[in-house]
């Protein structure tokens, strides 16, 4: 680690590229901090947004018309405004009406700013993987649906066990695009203060007037992220792949 | 097949490091023609702050307004060209200017010596701030009640860094004043910390009258205009020191300060009588 920090800080002297976050600790604990913020709030938007794209897919093709025109509200809410605006939209105006409490000086909210990213991503994402899934269960073929239920399979059950499932096969390279714009999508959460990497490389890129340096290095960490999910997405098709189907 | 990935990376890698090695060594120019670029093109381009009341900020018509508007005014006049206002951030106004999309900055910078070593900042430096907050009343009385608690800030504000490593305070840092601002009215954190100019000129807004402005400020740092780093010791840099020279003599700082509604600074009180000395009486 030391010779990794004298090397930068020798680059620094030399050429004056200056990637201080490898040489100066303050710096560094910074960046690593950042790092596991964003790799959280990833994780929790992925996993939000395909939990909401599946209650979503299935409430759409629900018998009730109150779930369904609210669904289509929803979806159509989300997919109309730009993600940003959504943001700002869920942290300083459905933020004050939540419950908080009075912490010394300051009211701590139950739901911080991490919190409120996850919510409007996941659920801006989220409105993409409804539609992402329908495209899939409108792909199983209506005689595989009326096989189930006559097995006695109830509409809830024939969804879970016979539609998703293979519905699921079918979508997983759109949902797979879908998941890789999510994590781009997740930058946008500094504008909300989040403590995550854009939010992180700009102010470190502030405080030592490094711009270029950090912008390659937020670029390498974004291509370096996507790789990994894209990799781990690919895998997963692999792995459910049906011999004969699809 | 693994070769040739390996030798796509590569090429994408050699192309990226070549990219950027030209511009670090586009900034390495060394011109004397920004003056006459001015002059040729008969019109003044300056980088200024859109959103920083009372420097630079849009009137009610969306114009952009401010006391280092009129400065820049001042400095399009003396060179008889129009005059072109860009918009800039705390966190991006030094590549505009080193990018060449700004002939000059005047954006509420402070003079640093890092800043220094980027763009070309002029002397003698033309005002001075130091940090402090704005705080609800009687909620913080001195800068150690921040410790562990949220204070909003500016993304790109060099004072974020210090009030956090000083202090302990957990810095909550916004895009844009008017967001940081609201954070602070909504209770999000118990401070919002900036320029002790700029929080003197919110609390005569009356927009604040529950607010205060409790600390001692701290770090009393000199304000820089800029020019592009390799024009520093050309005409364009040298005609600046003298516009600088001449707003401290003739008190013009002073008289543009009390315009814009800015509490006095001892600062420019200071200049003004060191460069009267040098008159003839």
């Amino acid at each position: 680690m030391e010779l990794f920090g004298d090397f930068f800080k020798q680059l620094y002297d030399t050429t004056g590229w200056n990637f201080v976050i490898f040489y100066d600790q303050v710096e560094w604990d910074r960046f690593i901090a950042a790092i596991w913020t964003t790799i959280r709030l990833i994780i929790a938007c992925l996993i939000f947004s395909v939990i909401v794209g599946f209650a979503g897919a299935w409430a759409q093709g629900a018998k009730s018309r109150i779930i369904r025109y609210g669904m289509a509200g929803y979806i159509q809410f989300f997919r109309n405004t730009p993600p940003f605006v959504q943001i700002l939209f869920f942290y300083f105006v459905v933020g004050n009406l939540t419950p908080s409490y009075d912490a010394g000086g300051y009211q701590q909210a139950y739901i911080g700013s991490f919190g409120w990213a996850v919510i409007s991503l996941g659920f801006f994402a989220g409105a993409f993987n409804t539609e992402i899934f329908r495209s899939g269960i409108e792909a199983v073929p209506e005689s595989t649906v009326e096989a189930a239920s006559s097995l006695g399979y109830t509409r809830l059950q024939s969804y879970i066990y016979v539609v998703f499932p293979l519905a699921f096969r079918v979508c997983l390279p759109a949902l797979n695009n879908n998941l890789v714009n999510l994590l781009k999508t997740t930058t946008l959460a500094y504008g909300i203060a989040v403590p995550e990497m854009m939010y992180t490389a700009n102010q470190i890129w502030s405080d030592n007037v490094n711009v270029p340096e950090m912008m390659i290095v937020l670029f390498l960490f974004y291509v370096g992220l996507v790789a990994v999910l894209v990799w781990g997405m690919h895998r997963w098709e692999k792995a459910m792949k049906i011999p004969g189907y699809g | 097949m693994k070769l040739k990935k390996t030798a796509i990376i590569a090429g994408v890698a050699a192309a990226l490091t070549l990219g950027v090695a030209m511009t670090k060594a586009d900034q390495a120019y060394a011109g004397n023609d920004r003056f006459k670029k001015v002059l040729a093109r008969g019109e003044l381009v300056v980088g200024v702050k859109a959103d920083y009341k009372p420097w630079g900020f849009r009137d009610s018509s969306g114009k952009i307004v401010g006391m280092e508007i009129d400065m820049a005014q001042d400095v399009a006049k003396a060179m008889g060209v129009k005059l072109k206002l860009i918009p800039v951030q705390s966190s991006n106004r030094m590549q505009f200017l080193q990018q060449g999309k700004i002939d000059l900055m005047i954006a509420t910078m402070s003079d640093k010596a890092n800043r220094r070593k980027v763009v070309g900042i002029v002397d003698p430096n033309y005002y001075t701030s130091g940090t402090n907050v704005l705080a609800k009343k009687g909620v913080v009385k001195q800068w150690s009640d921040l410790k562990g608690k949220p204070v909003c800030g500016k993304q790109g504000a060099f004072y974020n860094k210090q009030v956090s490593s000083r202090y302990g305070a957990k810095i909550v840092a916004f895009v844009g004043n008017a967001e940081a601002k609201q954070a602070l009215r909504d209770g999000k954190c118990v401070a919002w910390v900036y320029d002790d100019s700029s929080i003197m000129a919110d609390l005569a807004s009356g927009q604040y009258n529950d607010y205060e402005m409790p600390m001692k400020t701290e770090d009393d740092t000199p304000w820089g205009l800029a020019v592009p780093l390799d024009e520093k010791g050309s005409i364009w840099g040298n005609f600046m020191s003298g516009m600088i020279y001449n707003w401290h003599r003739t008190g013009r700082l002073i008289e543009l300060e009390k315009k814009w509604g800015i509490q006095p600074t001892a600062y420019l009180v200071t200049m003004k009588k060191k460069f009267e000395a040098y008159q003839p009486k």
